[in-house]
């Protein structure tokens, strides 16, 4: 194990103020130390001198839960490709680097404090469609509904997105396409999506651009950015479900109730 | 895990202790005009030693070994956990008195009308 000395420039911001970026040295950081592990170093340190640590989110750090969000020296997540910044290493620094720390920046993330930015838009995205109706109670018989081993293939790819608004922090309009194409997709994928897919398509794509997301214009940012991998053809399949369910209400209204029979 | 009377009582004598100790000498940088998860973080602290002396109350009443809950002096000549469904065959409520070392018992009784009590084994 080495240590590294490296020379931060992290951003500081009460919600609603004005921030700035401080400057802050980081001695003797094992390089067995994760991103993360780093910034609990650092504020340790900045607790013992009496200052104010600099505030982020994490929460499993192992990758999965997507709270952990960083843009560090201007890359949603670092520069390791498909790694959450919890898994991002300081092995992958140099010592004597200078490592620049932003929140994920975004018209509809507003930040709350430091790197800590409010990705309630995510949730209210999720909330206009990103479900399936289901019948409480026994669980169906496994196999009852038959899924072809492509589509169950291809819905797991998109069910792999955390939710954690690196696609927004990485694209210059600020779009949330990618996270809202792979939540759509999972489920318009499925036989079990079906009934509510265009409700669905409407209602997320709606509530999307309500929360002052922008719009994408095929740079493909978010994708080389998403820890998860996930890919912009889920894009051209939200666009294409949007087509359709947009066409179709414009014709003869979207069903209010897909099984009918109230 | 294994509990027994003397180290629960000795963690009675020791959480109050700690808590005076937290409440007086508790340091949490920031300020309260914004977001501060350092307050969030004191404030979680705050409830676990609530929480663990309400726990220890709890199962220094508990004169038993149930699931989870294994009192050394409560258990077979083999280790097994030696229940008392006699006496102990519910699930306590314990209610806030406003006084943290005197919560009340609430017994919730578990009443079983089809299936009947007996020694788990899985021997």
């Amino acid at each position: 194990m080495s240590l590294l000395n490296l020379q931060l420039k992290v951003w500081r911001q009460n919600q609603g103020q004005p921030g700035h970026f401080q400057d802050i040295q980081a001695r003797e950081i094992p390089d067995h130390a994760s991103f993360l592990e780093m910034m609990d170093i650092v504020n340790e340190r900045l607790i013992q001198d009496g200052g104010d640590p600099v505030a982020f989110d994490h929460d499993c750090r192992e990758g999965i839960c997507g709270m952990c969000s960083m843009t560090i020296n201007g890359i949603a997540h670092g520069p390791e490709k498909a790694t959450t910044t919890c898994q991002l290493h300081m092995r992958k620094f140099r010592d004597g680097d200078t490592i620049w720390v932003e929140p994920f920046r975004a018209k509809a993330f507003p930040v709350v404090k430091d790197l800590m930015v409010n990705r309630s838009a995510f949730d209210r995205i999720q909330q206009a469609g990103g479900f399936v109706t289901v019948r409480t109670g026994a669980a169906p018989d496994a196999n009852s509904i038959l899924v072809g081993k492509e589509v169950a293939d291809a819905a797991m790819d998109a069910a792999a997105c955390i939710g954690c608004g690196a696609c927004v922090a990485s694209c210059k309009n600020a779009s949330a396409m990618l996270f809202v194409s792979a939540k759509a997709g999972q489920l318009n994928s499925l036989p079990q999506g079906q009934p509510e897919k265009d409700r669905r398509t409407l209602g997320m794509v709606r509530q999307m651009d309500k929360e002052g997301f922008g719009n994408c214009t095929n740079q493909y940012e978010c994708e080389a950015a998403c820890p998860k991998e996930i890919s912009v053809r889920w894009i051209t399949k939200l666009n294409r479900d949007y087509a359709l369910a947009a066409a179709k209400e414009a014709f003869v209204g979207v069903q209010e109730h897909a099984e009918g029979g109230d | 895990m294994a509990r027994d009377k003397a180290g629960l009582t000795e963690a009675l004598k020791r959480i109050p202790e700690l808590r005076e100790e937290f409440w007086s000498n508790v340091k949490v940088p920031g300020s309260g005009a914004a977001a501060n998860p350092e307050l969030e973080k004191a404030g979680r602290v705050a409830d676990f030693m609530e929480f663990a002396e309400l726990l220890c109350h709890d199962a220094l009443d508990r004169e038993e070994s149930c699931g989870g809950h294994f009192r050394t002096e409560h258990q077979y000549d083999d280790g097994e956990a030696k229940r008392d469904d006699e006496n102990y065959c519910y699930a306590a409520a314990w209610e806030h008195t406003g006084d943290l070392s005197k919560p009340k018992l609430n017994k919730e009784q578990l009443t079983f009308e089809e299936v009947h009590l007996s020694v788990r084994s899985y021997k």
